[in-house]
């Protein structure tokens, strides 16, 4: 069964049009990679998925029901949980604080987000702006899995970060993916993404040009569609 | 158990106000137990205000409307307790009240429906705009108390004898100073329960960031309008306990010079701080009592300490006393 299913999505910035038809879906319980240079409308259509940039055309289905009239909470409500890009905690609220803000009753809770990421436990009474960039994404990540989502979206999760802590993230993803726990993901790493992900997804220019499997995105079509 | 430095502070505090009472009576000197409960009910105010301004980063500057609507409940409850006359609201009529308990259940009701309404167009728009807003409903239910004759008008209205309280003698000032005390812990115990829950933590991410707040399933909308309600309601409640302090109700309780008094309280005392109002009402009264006796200008050296605390001090008395604020 389809959990997100979206459909002929177009967004506008003001005037100016950044979407022209995205078509997307995700399954329970598969980790779909959304992929596109930059400036090919990933991060629009995240926003348009939680109608933050609300579309102006198309359909946006989770679990069947049509969520793009609803406002942003609503949608967050009914199951999706994202990690926005840059890492966005509250930097004056503590880390248990910004994790408790989140919470939502089911599988996450304060100790099972502790046990995937010890860190959290060890700073829970710090600000989140007094931790290191790493540190405040595992905490982007907790936060978003507090609100026990169907559909976890990860924008640009290990951007930015040292190696160490992206491999630590990675691997994370990996125990979410063996759980079951859908995902959509935009990540520049493919070396690190194609292996997790179930099905490739790729824009440009604002709209779906390609879906597959990783293992069919082949050398030459990466050239063509992610190639710089 | 080791305590943290602003609890210590917070303790020492509020001792020290409930010292003041019975330190006065033994010196003689009644007048000050009446400066104390004037502490503890601004400072009860300033907590309601300090839910919505230092919890939730909302600045209102129209706490003053539920300030006097708590104390015309009062006052208008106990007036037709000692008329005889039913409150006639044209389909049905309900008496009057001299019972503190019932005085102060109507004020918070009437507080937390006036916070509803002002609050679910206010909370519309944000930074100066909100400040505006709420000075404007504000400044109407001031007018409003001006220009109605059956309740005194610009006169006010005075409350012959102070209500009372089962089984206790309010007329005598150390028991009336009690009653305020014991509301104005209550109002810190709320608050600090408030702070540190989760509605606390969504209400503080949302004063950072509201997209974000959204994007974790919060209406950053209801849950300000939550606050505000809560707000207005111990805000209402003080003025109830305002009314029967003096004893009088007037439209100044409305008026806008009341609003920034409480504003100004708790930049004193320290925005968000648990015992940031407390203390800043204290600082407050002893700042207009003592210079007050030596100078018609008070307000002057009063704006010079202001300039001070927000110059150099940002946390107020508390931070100063107690450190950097933990939420920033």
């Amino acid at each position: 069964m389809k959990l997100l299913e979206i459909a002929g999505l177009e967004t506008f910035y003001g005037a100016s049009q950044a979407l022209f038809g995205v078509d997307l879906d995700v399954a329970e319980g598969e980790v779909v990679a959304l992929m596109g240079r930059n400036g090919m409308g990933k991060t629009t259509t995240i926003r348009s998925i939680l109608a933050m940039t609300p579309a102006r055309a198309g359909k946006v289905r989770l679990g069947g029901r049509e969520i793009q009239a609803m406002r942003p909470h609503r949608i967050a409500r009914l199951g999706i949980g994202l990690v926005p890009e840059g890492r966005r905690c509250f930097p004056n609220l503590t880390v248990a604080e910004n994790l408790l803000a989140a919470a939502r009753s089911g599988r996450w809770n304060l100790g099972e987000i502790n046990r995937l990421f010890p860190r959290l436990e060890e700073r829970r009474d710090q600000m989140a702006r007094t931790l290191s960039g790493g540190e405040q994404q595992m905490l982007a990540i907790g936060r978003a899995l507090m609100t026990n989502p169907r559909l976890l979206i990860l924008d640009e999760a290990t951007e930015g970060l040292a190696p160490v802590i992206r491999n630590d993230i990675w691997a994370v993803i990996r125990v979410l993916k063996a759980e079951g726990q859908s995902i959509l993901i935009v990540d520049k790493t493919l070396s690190e993404l194609l292996p997790s992900a179930d099905r490739c997804v790729v824009l440009e220019k604002g709209a779906t040009v390609w879906s597959g499997r990783p293992d069919e995105l082949t050398p030459s079509l990466q050239d063509r569609y992610l190639g710089v | 158990m080791s305590i943290s430095r602003e609890t210590a502070i917070n303790l020492v505090l509020a001792l020290l106000l409930l010292a003041v009472p019975f330190i006065a009576m033994q010196l003689g000197k009644p007048f000050y137990v009446t400066l104390a409960t004037r502490m503890a009910i601004l400072g009860l105010a300033a907590i309601g205000l300090n839910i919505a301004l230092g919890l939730g980063g909302l600045v209102s500057f129209g706490h003053a409307a539920f300030f006097g609507i708590g104390g015309y409940a009062a006052g208008i409850l106990a007036s037709h307790a000692f008329s005889g006359q039913p409150l006639d609201f044209g389909l049905f009529a309900v008496p009057g009240s001299k019972l503190m308990p019932v005085i102060w259940a109507v004020a918070i009701l009437a507080g937390g429906l006036l916070a509803a309404a002002i609050g679910s167009i206010s909370l519309r728009t944000s930074g100066v705009y909100f400040i505006m807003i709420t000075l404007a409903f504000a400044q109407m239910t001031y007018y409003f108390a001006i220009s109605w004759p059956a309740y005194g008008g610009e006169d006010g209205l005075s409350i012959t004898i102070r209500n009372t309280f089962p089984g206790v003698n309010t007329l005598v000032p150390q028991n009336y100073f009690l009653i305020c005390y014991a509301l104005l812990v209550v109002g810190l115990v709320l608050f600090a329960v408030l702070r540190d829950s989760r509605f606390g933590a969504a209400l503080q991410a949302s004063r950072q960031n509201e997209v974000r707040v959204a994007s974790v399933g919060i209406a950053p909308f209801r849950i300000k309008l939550a606050a505000f309600v809560i707000s207005g309601m111990i805000t209402a409640l003080a003025g109830a306990l305002y009314a029967d302090l003096n004893r009088f109700v007037s439209p100044s309780m409305l008026s806008w010079h009341m609003s920034g008094e409480f504003i100004v309280l708790i930049i004193l005392g320290g925005v968000g701080r648990l015992c940031g109002p407390l203390a800043g009402a204290m600082l407050f009264v002893m700042f207009e009592y003592i210079l007050g006796g030596l100078t018609e200008r008070w307000q002057f050296f009063l704006g010079l300490l202001l300039l001070g605390v927000v110059l150099f001090a940002r946390g107020g008395l508390i931070g100063l006393l107690a450190g950097r604020a933990r939420h920033g």
